[in-house]
């Protein structure tokens, strides 16, 4: 049975369409990425589980407890957001200790055993020794450390994170990452995770939940998301494309405007077929080279980017928009691409994915 | 609030009731307010649309126009405070201007200057003009043919009085410009004029209306200086003033008070209107404005402000030494002869006590009511959709009415015999509660910029936490907001000690509030006296303030460390 399960969850304000009945299942342990373009009701989903936004219809489950009309202290989960709300009159101690000692929850350690899970909570976040600073004192980073801190400090069921590192700085939010990833592994605890930064969910999530005007879109593995995206959202949503348009030519060989290139799929018969393919899936070859699905093109603009080039190509394809290729610097290495060159390409039968007809 | 919702929150309620305190607490802070700031005004309403029979008419609209010399001081009203608008707001302008936009030593030093009128009663200013330009005056001549008894005094002594109100509002105005504005049009290679005409006045534009709008109504509506200083020169509010206390005709007092709600009101209105556009054009990114050195410039302005502050002083001055010398023009020897035998003997000093205890819990009652009341509309989402607007609209009525129209309106309401606080009228209560209700906008504003400031998710944090809502209020919530709410009181307490217009109709022999003494002093002629009274206030108001000043500095260093610290 899932730990945390939501049915037909519908919001809206005014006009707008937060939520259009969501339904969602998150299972024990599991770290869940809520993603999407802003406005797509994301942050509601997770305000709706916390209790902080109260949904029009439909149910929340958690732990086999139907919380859907409970208000949020009465819900079992650590919170922690973007502007990591840390009290900045208190010190770290006692933000951290906040939750500690109260009637309500059921968590009273005493004073000592309080003190001692300060120590215990900071050390875990590998902040230790800083309970007398004040939130002021620490950098961004730190900050989010202590307000996830205080979000575990009551060993609270559910952690719910609200773009936790989009007011960070892009080193602070990479380390961050997979320290929030280690922490959650090594506690066990189910976490729930909003963010609009692909990447971010990509390297943290067990599953990813990409989201557009209120409904979810596709619901899979950081793999499944990435290569075989549900519809055209999602594969423009997640890292960059190319969507090509074909005709069948014979069996599972598609004519692409003047290149003819073969598909490992069976496909059904259809008036015009569309592909996917990964910019990183375009190989490149020596000119002379002839293998198989390969074509020429040439080079229209190149970005560095690092760890790799960005290519921009012209090729005889029939479509609209270039081609856009990612090569390895490591493999570029000393053959440097210049505009107006003449490249050998090929698309591997494996890679060229087939998508739904456009609607 | 949807109808559903509302049947959970009522199904709901038994269950946890501690979830629904916020919405009763906001219910009993919405009846307060219904009572004491609503039902008076719609009282004077009705009551000015109602005959002696108590039948539907406009019988007293029309009674009123009839009167001889109406027409005439509503035409006064209006030029003078149109000449008093036309006068104050380019002086403030320019006074904030060189606070906010030059390099003047000892800026602060000019601020308080600026704001000094503020410490006395506005009938300070009217005395003050007296003895400098009156019959007996030192300045006498400066004004040729002309008498400083009539519009030429009112417009003095009330551009005095406005002037810190509108250097107030131009400070923010002028404090809120984007500095990176500035520094395109440098780039842009624009004039000093070109920037002051194309940045510096439209970025102020909203101040300037606001100010304009406040001066005007201020006013409109201030009748402690024209009568004081006014000879005989009509205008409405002493018109509404003579008609109360003098001739206790409330029906045709409350006839003029509605003649001098709706300029008000409308002004703003217009305001309200026009500030609503305003939220779009500040950034939160905005970089903050910092002047450079310019000597050119902050000479002139310091000589400016240099002028306008030796004004201010004399006139606060020439009431503390008016207070000190025997016989004003004749006799100029020193004495506390007017403290002793004028306020002591008299009996007199009593009132300067009344105003302390009605300045202490008019500060003890309204800031906690004030602060907590905002807190539950800024921070609180339970209860019925419609009662947040309706509060967050009572609190920005009284904004739009002047001391005096509330006033009449707590008299109709209270005095009535029918109603059960009749009880109230007259007492020192009724006299707090009508100094809290006057100066609630601006109290609630200073507590919900406070609370807004805070971030808005402390409240989510703290229920996922299981900490109750009143914990979090008390141990961060509060202690974040310490400085607003110590100003809050200290504001209202200074108001309440210098206010005249709502207290000069529901005072009794018993328990006069000092400002209102000055009043009395004055027309018995005993100026001295009423120096003297008016002085004791300056003395308290200014004492309080630094007091104050000391008390929040070793508050916030001793228990708001966190305030002071940087990485």
């Amino acid at each position: 049975m899932a730990h945390l399960e939501i049915k037909q969850l519908s919001k809206r304000f005014g006009g707008f369409t937060a939520l259009d009945c969501v339904d969602l299942s998150i299972a024990q342990g599991e770290f869940v990425v809520l993603l999407g373009p802003s406005g797509c009701g994301k942050t509601t989903l997770l305000r709706a589980i916390a209790g902080l936004e109260r949904q029009d219809s439909g149910q929340i489950v958690h732990a086999g407890r139907d919380i859907s009309h409970a208000p949020p202290a009465q819900r079992d989960y650590g919170i922690v957001f973007q502007s990591y709300a840390l009290f900045p009159n208190l010190t770290v101690g006692d933000n951290v200790a906040y939750g500690l000692n109260s009637r309500r929850s059921g968590h009273a350690p005493g004073v000592l055993g309080a003190r001692q899970r300060v120590v215990d909570m900071l050390a875990l976040v590998g902040l230790p020794g800083i309970e007398e600073k004040y939130p002021t004192q620490l950098s961004g980073g730190q900050q989010q450390r202590v307000a996830l801190a205080r979000a575990l400090a009551t060993s609270p069921h559910l952690l719910l994170l609200d773009e936790p590192l989009s007011a960070l700085d892009a080193i602070e939010r990479v380390r961050l990452r997979s320290e929030i990833r280690q922490l959650q592994a090594k506690l066990g605890i189910t976490t729930l995770m909003v963010t609009h930064d692909q990447e971010e969910a990509l390297s943290m999530a067990d599953r990813i939940v990409v989201m557009k005007n209120g409904g979810i879109q596709q619901i899979g593995t950081p793999q499944d998301i990435y290569r075989t995206p549900a519809n055209d959202f999602v594969a423009d949503f997640i890292g960059r494309g190319n969507l090509l348009e074909a005709t069948l030519q014979d069996q599972s060989d598609f004519k692409f405007g003047k290149v003819s290139l073969r598909c490992d799929s069976t496909l059904p018969d259809h008036a015009v077929h569309r592909f996917y393919v990964r910019p990183e899936d375009i190989c490149l070859h020596s000119i002379t080279e002839t293998p198989e699905n390969s074509f020429t093109a040439t080079v229209k603009k190149t970005e560095f980017m690092g760890s790799s080039y960005l290519v921009t190509l012209e090729a005889d394809m029939g479509q609209n928009k270039p081609l856009v290729a990612q090569f390895s610097s490591n493999y570029l290495e000393g053959r440097p691409i210049q505009p107006g060159a003449l490249l050998r390409l090929s698309i591997p039968a494996g890679h060229l994915r087939p998508m739904s007809p456009s609607l | 609030m949807s109808a559903r919702e509302l049947s959970n929150v009522s199904a709901d309620a038994s269950r946890h009731w501690g979830a629904y305190w916020p919405a009763g607490l906001l219910l009993l802070s919405a009846a307060a307010l219904c009572l004491f700031m609503l039902a008076p005004l719609a009282t004077l309403l009705i009551g000015s649309v109602l005959d002696d029979q108590g039948h539907l008419s406009f019988s007293r609209f029309a009674d009123f126009a009839s009167t001889p010399g109406a027409a005439t001081a509503t035409w006064n009203t209006l030029w003078v405070a149109t000449l008093v608008t036309l006068i104050t707001v380019p002086l403030a302008f320019v006074y904030a201007y060189a606070l906010q936009r030059a390099c003047l030593p000892l800026t602060g030093v000019w601020r308080i200057v600026g704001l000094s009128a503020l410490a006395g009663p506005s009938l300070v200013g009217a005395i003050a003009f007296i003895q400098w330009f009156g019959t007996q005056g030192v300045l006498k001549s400066w004004l040729g043919e002309h008498t400083v008894y009539g519009p030429i005094g009112i417009t003095m002594a009330t551009v005095y009085a406005s002037f810190p109100h509108a250097l107030m509002l131009l400070v923010v105005a002028l404090a809120t410009t984007d500095g990176r504005l500035y520094e395109a049009a440098e780039a842009l290679g624009a004039t000093r004029w070109r920037k002051f005409w194309t940045i510096t006045l439209p970025s102020a534009k909203y101040g300037l209306i606001s100010a304009a709008l406040v001066v005007f109504s201020y006013s409109v509506s201030e009748f402690g200086i024209p009568k004081v200083i006014g000879g005989n020169f009509p205008v409405l509010a002493v018109e509404i003033y003579i008609q109360v206390v003098g001739m206790h005709d409330f029906g045709r007092g409350a006839v003029v008070a509605l003649l001098l709600l709706a300029p008000v009101l409308m002004a703003f209105a217009a305001d309200w209107y026009i500030q609503r556009k305003q939220h779009a054009s500040l950034s939160a990114r905005a970089v903050p404005y910092v002047p450079r050195p310019d000597p050119r410039r902050d000479l002139a302005l310091l000589v400016y402000c240099g002028v306008i502050g030796v004004i201010m002083l004399a006139m606060l001055g020439m009431a503390a030494y008016t207070s000190l010398v025997r016989f004003w023009p004749y006799n100029l020897e020193l004495t506390l002869s007017h403290y002793l035998f004028g306020l002591a003997e008299a009996g007199v000093l009593k009132a300067y006590l009344n105003s302390l205890t009605i300045g202490a819990l008019t500060a003890l009652v309204g800031t906690p009511f004030i602060f907590v009341t905002a807190y539950l509309v800024e921070k609180t989402h339970t209860g019925p959709a419609w009662l947040r607007p309706l509060i967050r609209a009572l609190a920005t009525l009284p904004m739009g009415v002047p001391g005096l129209v509330l006033g009449i309106g707590y008299i109709l309401f209270f005095n009535a015999p029918g109603n059960p606080f009749n009880g109230l009228y007259q007492t020192l209560a009724i006299m707090v509660l009508a100094n809290v209700v006057h100066y609630y906008t601006s109290c609630h504003l200073s507590a919900l910029t406070a609370l807004k400031s805070i971030d808005r998710e402390f409240e989510a944090v703290s229920a996922s936490l299981r900490v109750s809502q009143v914990k979090t209020f008390w141990r961060v919530t509060l202690p974040i907001c310490l400085p607003a709410v110590l100003e809050i009181a200290r504001y209202l307490f200074i108001n309440a000690m210098t206010t005249v217009s709502a207290l000069v109709f529901l005072y009794s022999p018993g328990n006069m509030p000092a400002s209102v003494s000055i009043l009395h002093l004055d027309e018995a002629g005993d100026l001295g006296p009423a120096a003297a009274m008016a002085t004791l206030i300056v003395l308290t108001t200014i004492s309080v303030s630094v007091v104050y000043s000391i008390a929040t500095h070793f508050l916030l260093r001793r228990h708001q460390v966190w305030r002071q610290l940087k990485r």
